[in-house]
């Protein structure tokens, strides 16, 4: 079988994700782009005896490498090799649509047009004559309706042609008498210079547009020292345009759309009312809006943890079953010690976070193809920009935090730039989730007898995450990404009703991937834990002897200023990265007491702790290192051990410093 | 000073003179098509006031406050 491989590009919103599951169903692959925090999501079909591998690049509204995400799509266009480039545009939106299109051309990309929801585009008045836009830009054009996967065998029947076929539609295109003349100057400047399948036209576009990449390679060709005669064109078509000749481009890209739409598209006429003005209305109402956000972030937030929470109960009974199936093989020993406590303790904790992970994909995926999400960015980003610096859009993923700190950080996806993620994803680790809840109830329990002091305290504790968050995210976007403008450009995409497919693909994709990646890592150091509390052999598990306990007494001086300068402290905190709720039962390990015995855990705590010491103790557990699970969906998502680290890092400092100054702060008030 | 979107009332529209969006945003908005000479409305106000969503070629899209206060009208 011959094999083509296909690039899928267009402008965010325009189906081009529904093309693509259409096309290849469950045979997708995702994962990141080389080195960056971009999604790669490329899948398989076979098609007329042709194997087909179809790459989906990010969503874009031009090629010019503002973002990373440009950055991939361009580079993808030049460098990788491709068969054929198939641009989905909106056809209700063609004018803006086509300067990819154009942008595309002008790589000599094999380009096939591919216009979707020509329906809604008749409804609201669009006239579009296919042939002649075909013969008008002398590409290929198909219509879909991806939705229903309509025209698609025939958009991949045409791409196929076109693939053997290929041609360079470069040349077609024209800027006007002006720039042409001087484009043609400069391909004559630099007859060496090559970059990828890009032809002389587009280096020559990109020298006058004064591109940084492109000339970065200028410089080190045989003929850099005509650079300075691009300068001098580059001054005198200034002069002209009176604008940048970068300006002058995208002026005339659009000049150029201007006539192809003038001969093959008629626009509907007047402003009618759409359904999405009518719904817009009430969504991001003056009154309304806020309140209905409010509800549908309250509903995301209560149908993922009341519907997964059994779900996850479940789960963790299936592993106490198992547990118990397990002991009575392999009797009590190493063997059953290292699959219950670190195998199972490890990875099946963190399974259990798969029904949630589930259920939320599913709901933002809806909420998402709805089009509400970009509301919902809408009526909450002022909040959040001022307080953070961050778009609105970071909202949802923070308050998932609250109830995992693994959801929101793998629906960190959503955000469309690389700061605001990675920003996001290093302040959730803050937000107060539910896995801590167990260790706020025993310590406060503990402490402080009168339940309204619990509160107080508990949710002390909650707004003490929120500010902290708050002031990482606002610390990291005007420190580590200062210089990068984080270009605010929202499109209000109109509603559209949602498939189940679509939702129901990104759950799967998202949940396995989670499995996957997550997994090993948390294995692997699951595992880890279990030997350093093992070793050396014949110790108790996680006994002053062990390893874990000897580095914990090693370690426990560290934490004297805080208040628990002892080594089960110590030891607890260290089993504590496994999953935050293991503290506790760590308490009830090392004392031996039965993990149900509450007045005994209560009993052993009072000889340890005072309240202040507690109180210090909370925040560290608040503040510290996230859980494995935590840590590895920072590491997935940002796609770099890097910014794992640092949160590592920021967490630790931030813990460490906080609970000092609770504890010494305390001590100098005289409490005690 | 020049009229600019931020004064625009909702449901008003106006043509696009220039813009001065600083750096990216502004070659950004650009190739999304706020070329001199395009209509641009203001749809409505986010609640609190900012964003503001505008519609340029047909399509609609959010603005914060000094990107609305950029973009100078005829």
């Amino acid at each position: 079988m011959e094999k083509l491989k296909f690039l899928l590009a267009g402008n965010p919103n325009v189906g081009k994700s529904t093309v693509f599951n259409h096309l290849t169903g469950m045979k997708q692959h995702v994962g990141n782009w080389p080195g960056k925090t971009v999604e790669l999501k490329s899948g398989g079909f076979t098609f007329d005896n042709y194997d087909i591998e179809i790459i989906d690049l990010p969503g874009n509204y031009s090629l010019t490498p503002y973002s990373v995400e440009e950055q991939v799509s361009r580079d993808a266009i030049i460098h990788e090799d491709n068969d054929a480039v198939i641009n989905v545009i909106d056809a209700e939106n063609i004018q803006r649509n086509l300067y990819l299109t154009l942008q595309i051309m002008e790589t000599g990309a094999n380009t096939i047009l591919c216009v979707n929801m020509l329906n809604y585009a008749e409804e609201a008045g669009f006239k579009i004559d296919v042939k002649k836009l075909e013969k008008t830009l002398g590409i290929p054009v198909v219509v879909v309706d991806a939705r229903e996967g309509i025209g698609l065998d025939d958009l991949i029947k045409t791409s196929i042609k076109a693939a053997k076929n290929p041609s360079d539609n470069s040349s077609k295109l024209t800027y006007g008498f002006e720039l042409d003349d001087h484009i043609s100057e400069v391909i004559r400047l630099f007859p060496n210079l090559k970059i990828g399948t890009a032809p002389k036209s587009w280096i020559a576009v990109k020298l006058l547009e004064g591109d940084d990449e492109v000339l970065d390679l200028a410089e080190k060709s045989p003929d850099k020292e005509n650079l300075r005669k691009v300068t001098e064109i580059r001054k005198h078509l200034e002069g002209i345009f009176d604008a940048n000749v970068d300006d002058a481009f995208i002026d005339a890209r659009y000049g150029e759309i201007e006539s192809v739409m003038k001969q093959c598209v008629e626009k509907p006429k007047g402003d009618k009312v759409t359904i999405t003005d009518r719904i817009d209305r009430i969504v991001t109402n003056k009154y309304l809006g806020l309140p209905i956000f409010l509800l549908i972030v309250f509903l995301i937030f209560e149908i993922t943890y009341t519907i997964g929470a059994p779900f996850q109960d479940l789960i963790d009974e299936g592993w106490g079953i198992l547990c118990g199936w397990l002991l009575e093989i392999f009797g009590e020993g190493l063997v059953s010690s290292l699959l219950i406590n670190g195998v199972i303790g490890g990875v099946g904790g963190v399974l259990t976070f798969l029904p949630i992970i589930f259920i939320l994909f599913f709901l933002l995926s809806l909420v998402e193809d709805i089009g509400y999400l970009a509301r919902a960015a809408f009526v909450i980003d002022r909040v959040m920009y001022k307080l953070m610096g961050l778009s609105g859009k970071s909202f949802i993923p923070m308050i998932l935090g609250l109830g995992c700190g693994v959801t929101g950080i793998m629906s960190t996806r959503t955000l469309s730039n690389e700061s605001d993620r990675i920003s996001t994803m290093l302040a959730i680790p803050f937000i107060s989730c539910s896995a801590r809840v167990p260790i706020y109830a025993l310590f406060t329990a503990a402490f402080f007898s009168d339940p309204f002091t619990q509160s107080v305290v508990t949710f002390a504790l909650y707004i003490l995450g929120m500010i902290v968050a708050i002031i990482v995210a606002k610390v990291l976007k005007s420190s580590v990404f200062a210089d990068e403008a984080a270009p605010f450009i929202m499109e209000l995409p109109p509603y559209r009703i949602p498939t189940l497919k679509s939702a129901v693909l990104h759950m799967w994709e998202r949940g396995f991937l989670f499995i996957k990646k997550a997994g090993t890592i948390i294995l692997g150091t699951s595992v880890l834990v279990w030997l350093l509390a093992n070793l050396p052999p014949g110790v108790e598990y996680g006994s002053i002897n062990s390893i874990i306990g000897i580095v914990g007494n090693w370690v426990a001086p560290i934490f004297e200023p805080l208040g628990f300068g002892f080594w089960q402290a110590a030891v607890a905190l260290v089993f504590g990265i496994m999953a935050k709720e293991i503290v506790v039962s760590t308490f009830g390990t090392l004392f031996t007491i039965s993990e149900d015995d509450q007045e005994g855990i209560t009993g052993v705590l009072g000889q340890m702790f005072t309240p202040l010491s507690a109180i210090s103790f909370m925040v560290f557990t608040l503040l510290y290192v996230p859980c494995f699970a935590a840590l590895a969906a920072i590491k997935e998502e940002s796609n770099s051990w890097k910014w794992m680290l640092l949160s590592v890092a920021i967490c630790c400092g931030v813990a460490y410093l906080l609970s000092l100054i609770v504890y010494q702060g305390g001590l100098l008030l005289g409490f005690s | 000073m020049a009229k600019t979107v931020d004064d625009l009332i909702p449901g008003e529209t106006g043509i696009v003179k220039q813009h001065r969006v600083k750096g990216t945003l502004g070659k950004h908005l650009r190739e999304m098509g706020l070329v001199n000479g395009t209509p641009i409305k203001l749809e409505r106000k986010a609640p609190l006031g900012y964003p503001v969503e505008i519609r340029i070629q047909g399509f609609s899209l959010a603005l914060r406050k000094e990107e609305a206060q950029a973009i100078e009208l005829e």
